[in-house]
């Protein structure tokens, strides 16, 4: 559905984007990841023609955006950083417009109802613009991209000023969407990234520094897997700690353990390293069996998408630092989503 | 091309700068009409339209200013930039809204001959072809004013810019008489719009003016797209 070869965008001497490639089939959801200014939306505007590429090829259906940029426009919904709204209208006159501009040939009245519908903006057709709240402003951006059904959608932080139901609404409508269109969406916030697309590409500095599934990345960064296990010892004491930490540590395959925080009075997280081959879980079990102690938690950590993130952007500062924990303090708006995210992944380890 | 022309005859009126336009124009084509032709007792409507020139000189950019350099600032550009559209279509689609403004601002003449026919005869020869004049100049004045409102972002700076370029392009006559040299002395004098336009509302149908005129709206609306263009590639 969608080419990008060798893609470069260079504004004078500053290398934008550099030699960019990846594909996207029919029904994909794709995400871009990147932090400010790793070339997101100049990737973005590139595909759909807004401004053209230094070297490098675009098809789109087939269609190259060069060679023939109307063909290749008519199968793009673009959702730019800032909705392109012209606020002195009403939404209806907007989308009108826009109806018309994209000379959709659909019948006027339904195909338009419906994408009101689908955005929830049809209580607010009659209102101008500019009256709107940012997240009808968005989503009336959102309809616009919508308009003549086109198979590709290319959304570039399409939950940004909106509430968190909001956000949870337009997620839903995008997977819904993903269903028979091709989408590229961008984003900073990473749960939103987890949560809809099928496929991440992760830029930065205008390269592609990964591609592939969450777990896929993952597993290209790491050989190590860790997992979180919380036990209770005889006594509730320190004791306990060394004891469980030192029967841990002479379990065949483990090949690193800390004892973690107290989470519970007396009681002692313990991280566990292991190598790849070795499922140490029925060990575990049956050590504390022998001994009488009670396993309260068992939780397998993979990377999560913070970690990989954080791991590629900041690769070459950590490693300056000295600093090899993957899980580095999040950035401070990423806090919530992060704790939420954890939260996700050790039901996901206990379904394991 | 259609939907950009009715896109921005409507944003005319929702924005206002459609009515101070079509008021202005009104206001002082009716108050030389009072004065240099009934005042005078005349039946021939030249004496107004040559005084229009420079009132079309100074309201044709409130007209164009905002065209394209809204859209950039707005980012709205980039909602028509990535639709399926050509950028001829985008240019000309204002272009022709602006253009249609003018007309009906312009077409205020024909009001005044019906006052003249209520107490003596119309010259339909030299009101067409003063009408035709004036709507040539429109027509090369809003294809400069849209280019120069393609070149920046901010709306007063088009107007003004374009103002001042206007205003060069009438002083290019009394520019040409202080140059001492005889071939650009020429060649300012056939640049000139004013004696161009004079010739006309003095009674003289130039093609060769009309066809100066048309030459100018399409090689600026040609830079214009070229603009647009040349932005993409930036």
């Amino acid at each position: 559905m969608i080419e990008v070869k060798n893609l470069v965008k260079r504004y004078g001497d500053k290398q934008a984007v550099n030699d960019i490639s990846f594909s996207v089939g029919k029904g994909e959801i794709l995400g871009f990841l990147g932090p400010n200014g790793a070339g997101k939306s100049t990737t973005m505007n590139m595909l759909t023609g807004y401004i053209s590429s230094t070297s490098g090829k675009i098809l789109i259906n087939n269609v190259d955006i060069l060679e023939d940029p109307i063909k290749a426009k008519s199968n793009i919904g673009y959702l730019p950083e800032i909705p392109p709204l012209y606020v002195d209208m009403t939404v209806d006159g907007y989308l009108n417009f826009m109806f018309d501009l994209k000379k959709c040939k659909l019948s006027r009245k339904a195909h338009l109802k419906e994408i009101c519908d689908l955005c929830k903006i049809s209580h607010v057709r009659e209102r101008i613009i500019k009256n709107l709240s940012k997240g009808y402003k968005q989503r009336v951006g959102l309809a616009q991209a919508l308009i003549n059904n086109p198979p590709v959608l290319i959304l570039d932080e399409p939950t940004v000023g909106l509430d968190p139901n909001q956000i949870i609404e337009i997620r839903t409508l995008i997977k819904k969407l993903g269903k028979n269109h091709t989408v590229i969406l961008s984003s900073h916030i990473l749960p939103e990234i987890q949560a809809v697309c099928d496929r991440i590409i992760i830029i930065n500095k205008g390269v592609i520094a990964a591609d592939g599934t969450a777990s896929e990345i993952a597993g290209k960064l790491t050989n190590e897997h860790k997992m979180t296990v919380r036990i209770e010892g005889a006594t509730h004491t320190a004791n306990d700690k060394n004891e469980i930490a030192e029967a841990l540590k002479a379990i065949d395959g483990i090949k690193y353990v800390r004892a973690d925080m107290e989470r519970e009075k007396g009681i002692y997280d313990y991280d566990i390293e292991t190598d790849e081959q070795t499922d140490v879980r029925r060990a575990i079990n049956t050590i504390c069996r022998e001994n009488g102690w009670n396993i309260l938690m068992m939780q397998l950590s993979d990377m999560t998408l913070e970690d990989i993130f954080l791991k590629i952007t900041t690769s070459d500062a950590a490693a300056e630092a000295g600093n090899n924990e993957p899980t580095a303090k999040p950035l401070a708006g990423m806090e919530i989503s992060f704790e939420k995210e954890k939260g996700k992944k050790s039901e996901k380890g206990g379904e394991k | 091309m259609g939907a950009i022309y009715r896109r921005e005859m409507g944003a005319f009126f929702t924005s206002g700068i459609g009515y101070v336009f079509l008021a202005v124009f009104a206001l002082f084509s009716g108050l030389f009409f009072s004065m240099g032709v009934i005042g005078s007792g005349v039946s021939d409507m030249s004496p107004m339209f040559s005084s229009m020139f420079i009132i079309v000189l100074f309201l044709i950019p409130i007209l164009t200013m905002r065209l394209l350099s809204e859209e950039k600032k707005n980012r709205t550009d980039q909602g028509l930039l990535t639709a399926p559209v050509s950028l001829s279509s985008i240019v000309l689609g204002k272009y022709f809204a602006a253009l249609t403004l003018f007309i009906i601002a312009e077409s205020i003449v024909f009001i005044y001959s019906v006052i003249i026919a209520l107490c003596g005869d119309v010259i339909w020869s030299t009101l067409l072809g003063n009408y035709f004049a004036m709507l040539f100049l429109g027509a090369a004045f809003i294809a400069i004013g849209l280019f120069i409102s393609s070149l920046t972002e901010n709306q007063m700076a088009a107007a003004v810019i374009s103002m001042f370029v206007l205003f060069i392009l009438y002083l290019l006559d009394s520019l040409a008489s202080s140059v001492p040299w005889d071939f650009l002395k020429k060649a300012l004098l056939s640049l000139s719009f004013y004696s161009r336009y004079t010739e006309f509302t003095s009674g003289l149908f130039d093609f060769s003016s009309v066809l100066f005129f048309l030459s100018t709206a399409v090689l600026f609306n040609f830079f214009t797209v070229r603009v647009l263009d040349k932005k993409r590639w930036g």
